[in-house]
């Protein structure tokens, strides 16, 4: 009971504060420059939530103040049960409120209509919440916590209880309340207004819908134009991946390793370096089209700018990750399977058609639908190649910054990208749920695989060696390209390019930053080094409550998670500017809504890694320490993370690498001062700077790596000998999980 | 270490449900301080979800535990007063012995310096003196058992439990360790709680065994008892092999009764007997086979079985297949051959169902 006393104190004491030392609504200078705080607490903008109840006519608050009084008062019962029911039920009063009363109060009153109509209106509104208001919604939710743990909801344990809370309220804040206000936002008039007609409109869009294309008319559908390209993208990433996977572990191929390095590429490069390089290549004045056009005639053309260029440009990104997907499926095929089929007198040929093949086909499944759903979200190669010819994601963009401005639509258009992928994820889980054959026992299996029946055998190596030639062309452009002083018209050598992004001088004794891209850099640095543990941490935890507790809904909670997942980029791009632009939460323009849109977007990864991770330790080791009288948080402490530290390194990693190659969110949330490497090239692309812009990618892509194996050496290796159990975790290191690029 | 506090525990009326499965129906239990009783059954019999119910890593649908007589029901494992030998003794991998052993001790607020010297009394007490810096990766199986349980002695608990904590090493060990655990036990004099599936290690460590069968007590006592006068067919198959044959109770007097079993007659010991038809328990053991005479109770031996220092015989009889240990191994019978079944005095009992 003292320990239940002690931590609850801490929270209704912080609870207390929130209602009496912090400005309860948003400072507009920032709250950590505390300007705000010589004119504490008297000033309305900055006055605490008490003064403002008092002093400024913002009677609503009474009722947030109301449950944290409640929550005070039930301190002193005894009875732990009835205790922890009541602070539960004024926890949930709390949180309730605070949203009600956020959402209903705008800046200039009520937002709603029925509200007006039954309270009368509103002489003042009121700002976005500040300091107080997101420590009060905070406490709240500890409350309602820690009184499901004293009636002893999930075996009275406050921890894993109040995590629990926290992820689904952050979950619930930073991604469903997005997604759900952009789907208003598509009935919604720019002032907020109700008004179906956009979305009407939309909806029919012929240049949406039309299937004109099948009929001999000029062109489909912008929907149905970036679901062929998806399946496309899909059939091609997926073959050539297959062939890729075939030839890294069926053949005498004698640059197996070397090819194993290709898995790595498409982690560290920003996902348009791909459709840059082919333009420098195939564009108008590319290498190749200029060749062509003086050696034998033949005309430049634009054929690259569209979805030629943007299937050639997703393929190439996206076949690296198939293969990744594939490796595991083709090696998890039992070799005893293809020897009991050989001495059942088949031979290689049927071996391979009627056995292998078959129990890799859930495997092959899965990676289409994993290419599908990375072409649909890709954002990058379709900016840069696409021209007037766009696909979903891009039109979203246009639809908001371009002269369009027609919020509506980018929200009809998102909602059709977000139905196809959900569609595909959805197939992805359940369809294909429980239909793979891959041995996972890593016993009992010795044997080796059946070699490749000989015309297959051929016909891999052929596809592969002209496409990891291709691949790697590709890459050298984009490394050389930055040398170059204009391509097609001056070819000649330079450094000026990366002298204009990366100069630095030095002047009055300190170092000047004269560079163009310094700023957005050391940007992006500062934001991926916030971003990366946080996400790592969010992540884990989430790993643990998933695999280490039981409680209701826990496969809800992990499905919704890995959902999000499934949301392209562009859709929460647009859906956090949609929610996070206007009261009750005002964020954009901040540094704070990038690190959030990172967290929450590349948590899942952390999850996936951390459960595989955390799967493979013994249950026991943490019941153990449990009984040895240290609490959850102490058993994470000390049991699990410790013996979690590759998954820990692959999911720092991870997160910083994504956080730094990720454009398609952020293009919408970056701002003067916030701005980001990727927004930044792409701006730059977009004035034709190529040189810069090629230059500055290949920075990244050095700085990634230079990164990544830091990480491998400061976080190294357990020291763990002879242990069957840890074995598997240790020997093998996790793998960086890459589902999605966007 | 000192004499750890002897702690009581009582489980009033405890359901445990896992989502529509119901584990354990309705248990009420006592277990009386400084003793060590033995939670037996087969597998899925509950046995071990009591267990993790008192330890605090599961939490009963309904009812109420008791510890030292104070209700602990609803407080987590992290703040209960016992502590656990686990099966796989979930030693952490990445700290040594010492660290293992001192990990409960630093948990419970103690300060490091402290922890560590009682955490060296704690080895010395199950024999590895010194052994600290090893570690779990490069001891033995049986001294990581010995670690896991110095473990969870230096917390002094008032209950110790332990579940099935000589499963992972081999028969000969088992037996060495099984006799230091009691002996470590009766020395400190605390409570423990043990879980194993094994009749002989219940046997040999216990003062009372709980034999559990469907998540429900099926019988209690101290290993005699349960062995001579096995409640039903379940107990007697269970505590040691048991042919059980359909007998006639004849006559009771007071604790003996006279039973017969086809043409044979025998008086035996036992409780609450009442006059009619009934069950009756035989030990393979407690069957002399004899040359056949007329009239006798007789039967054909079906199969021969020579174990070196004893042969197993299946007699068919009136009475159904009955398994017979004999170690007279220098007369083995041959299969087909006709026997005289006769009862020796010890290893009958009458059961109820």
């Amino acid at each position: 009971m003292k320990t239940h006393n002690r931590r609850l104190d801490i929270v209704l004491a912080l609870g207390l504060a929130a209602f009496t030392i912090f400005p309860w609504y948003r400072i507009d200078g920032g709250f950590f420059g505390f300007g705000w705080l010589s004119g504490f607490p008297v000033e309305p903008a900055v006055a605490p939530g008490f003064l403002q109840i008092a002093a400024f006519g913002k009677w609503w608050l009474v009722l947030p103040a109301l449950a944290v009084l409640a929550a005070l008062s039930v301190r002193f019962i005894g009875d732990a049960a009835r205790r922890g029911s009541l602070l539960a039920w004024a926890g949930a009063a709390g949180i309730v409120i605070m949203a009600l009363q956020g959402l209903a109060i705008g800046l200039s009153g009520w937002n709603w209509t029925i509200s007006e109509a039954m309270l009368g209106t509103l002489a003042d509104g009121q700002p976005p919440m500040g300091a107080g208001a997101v420590l009060a919604a905070l406490v709240f939710v500890f409350i309602f916590a820690f009184g499901l743990a004293e009636r002893g909801v999930m075996k009275g344990d406050a921890f894993a209880v109040a995590s629990i809370s926290l992820l689904v309220f952050l979950v619930a804040v930073f991604v469903f309340y997005p997604v759900g206000s952009m789907l208003v936002g598509a009935f919604q008039d720019f002032d907020g207004s109700f008004n179906p007609e956009g979305f009407s409109r939309n909806i029919v869009d012929p240049s949406i819908w039309s299937l004109d294309c099948v009929i001999g008319g000029r062109r489909c559908g912008i929907a149905w134009r970036t679901f062929w390209l998806a399946v496309m993208t899909a059939g091609g990433s997926t073959i050539l991946g297959l062939a890729f996977a075939l030839l890294a572990t069926r053949t005498a191929f004698p640059y197996k390793r070397s090819l194993r390095l290709l898995t790595v590429l498409p982690i560290i490069t920003p996902p348009f370096v791909v459709g840059l390089a082919l333009t420098l290549l195939f564009g108008r004045s590319g290498v190749i089209t200029e060749a062509m056009s003086t050696l034998i005639g033949v005309e430049p053309g634009r054929w690259l700018y569209g979805l030629t260029g943007i299937w050639i440009a997703q393929v190439l990104s996206f076949t690296p990750i198939s293969f990744l997907v594939l490796i595991g499926v083709v090696e998890g095929v039992s070799p005893s399977m293809e020897e009991a089929s050989q001495t059942l007198r088949a031979n290689r040929w049927r071996t391979f058609w009627r056995i292998s093949l078959p129990l890799m086909k859930p495997g092959l499944a899965n990676a289409f639908l994993i290419g599908f759903i990375e072409s649909m979200a890709d954002f990058g190669n379709p900016l840069v190649l696409g021209g007037s010819h766009g696909v979903l994601s891009t039109e979203i963009f246009f639809a908001v910054v371009g002269s369009q401005n027609d919020p509506s639509r980018a929200a009809v258009l998102a909602i059709i990208l977000l139905c196809f992928t959900l569609t595909a994820f959805l197939a992805q889980r359940f369809w294909l749920s429980g239909k793979s054959y891959a041995t996972v026992t890593g016993k009992g299996d010795s044997g080796a695989h059946a070699a490749l029946p000989r015309t297959v055998s051929i016909a891999v190596h052929v596809l592969v060696i002209p496409w990891a030639l291709f691949t790697l062309v590709v890459y050298g452009m984009i490394l050389v390209g930055g040398f170059v002083k204009t391509w097609g018209l001056d070819n000649s050598l330079t450094l000026a390019h990366y002298a204009k992004a990366f100069s630095v001088e030095l002047r009055d004794g300190g170092i000047a930053w004269t560079g163009v891209a310094w700023n957005s850099f050391w940007t992006t640095m500062e934001i991926a080094l916030i971003s990366a543990p946080l996400t790592a941490a969010v992540g884990l935890l989430t790993a643990y409550l998933i695999v280490r507790q039981k409680f209701a809904g826990r496969e809800l909670f992990e499905f919704a998670l890995m959902m999000s997942f499934a949301i392209p980029g562009t859709v929460i791009g647009i859906s956090y500017i949609m929610a996070f632009n206007l009261p009750p939460l005002e964020m954009t323009g901040s540094a704070l809504i990038l690190v959030a849109c990172f967290v929450f977007r590349n948590m899942p990864v952390g999850v996936r890694g951390g459960v595989a991770a955390m799967s493979q330790l013994d249950r026991s080791l943490d019941e153990a320490s449990l009984t040895l009288r240290a609490d959850s948080f102490r058993t994470i402490r000390k049991v699990i993370l410790p013996l979690l530290r590759p998954a820990i390194t692959a999911a720092l990693v991870y997160s910083f690498v994504r956080a730094i190659t990720s454009i398609s969110a952020v293009i919408f949330l970056v701002s003067a001062e916030y701005n980001m490497a990727t927004a930044y090239i792409v701006g730059l692309v977009e004035n034709g700077e190529y040189g810069v812009a090629i230059a500055y990618s290949s920075m990244l892509i050095v700085v990634m790596i230079a990164v990544i194996a830091g990480f491998q050496l400061i976080v190294g290796e357990r020291r763990l000998r002879r242990e069957n159990r840890i074995q598997a975790v240790a020997g093998v290191p996790v793998p960086l999980p890459q589902e999605k690029t966007a | 270490m000192t004499i750890v506090a002897p702690g009581s525990v009582v489980f009033r009326n405890v359901r445990k449900q896992f989502g529509v499965f119901t584990a354990i129906p309705d248990l009420s239990l006592t277990i009386e301080p400084g003793t060590l009783v033995t939670l037996l059954g087969p597998s899925g019999c509950g046995k071990t979800t009591t267990l993790r119910m008192l330890a605090g890593l599961e939490h009963p649908t309904s009812g109420r535990i008791l510890i030292g007589g104070k209700d602990v029901t609803m407080l987590p494992a992290n703040e209960r007063d016992v502590s656990m030998v686990f099966q796989s003794y979930a030693l952490f991998p990445h700290m040594n012995a010492l660290d293992n052993v001192a990990y409960g001790l630093e948990s419970s607020g103690i300060k490091r310096n402290e922890a560590r010297q009682r955490a060296e009394e704690g080895l010395a007490l199950v024999g590895l003196p010194g052994m600290g810096q090893r570690l779990p990766a490069e001891l033995s199986g049986g001294q990581q058992q010995r670690v896991a349980v110095a473990r969870a002695l230096v917390l002094e608990p008032q209950v110790l439990l332990l579940d099935e904590p000589l499963s992972n090493l081999d028969a000969r060990l088992r037996r060495r360790v099984r006799t230091e655990i009691r002996e470590l036990q009766q020395r400190l004099g605390f409570t423990a709680v043990y879980v194993t599936h094994d009749q002989d290690e219940a046997l040999a460590v216990s003062d009372r065994i709980i034999v559990m069968k469907d998540g429900n007590i099926a019988q209690e006592g101290a290993p005699r008892e349960l062995y001579e006068t096995p409640a039903s067919a379940f107990i007697a198959d269970f505590m040691g092999e048991a042919n059980v044959v359909a007998c006639d109770v004849i006559h009771v007097d007071g604790h003996e009764a006279t039973v017969r079993v086809e043409q044979l007659t025998h008086r035996v010991r036992g409780r609450g007997m009442r006059p009619g038809p009934a069950k009756l328990a035989v030990r393979p053991n407690a069957i002399a086979l004899e040359a056949a005479t007329g009239g006798s109770f007789s039967g054909e031996i079906t199969h021969t079985a020579y174990l070196g220092d004893h042969v197993e015989y299946e007699v068919k009889t009136a009475a159904g297949t009955l398994f017979v240990v004999d170690t007279a191994v220098e007369r083995a019978l041959a299969p087909q051959t006709n026997v005289a079944i006769a009862f020796k005095e010890r290893g009958i009992a009458v059961i109820s169902g």
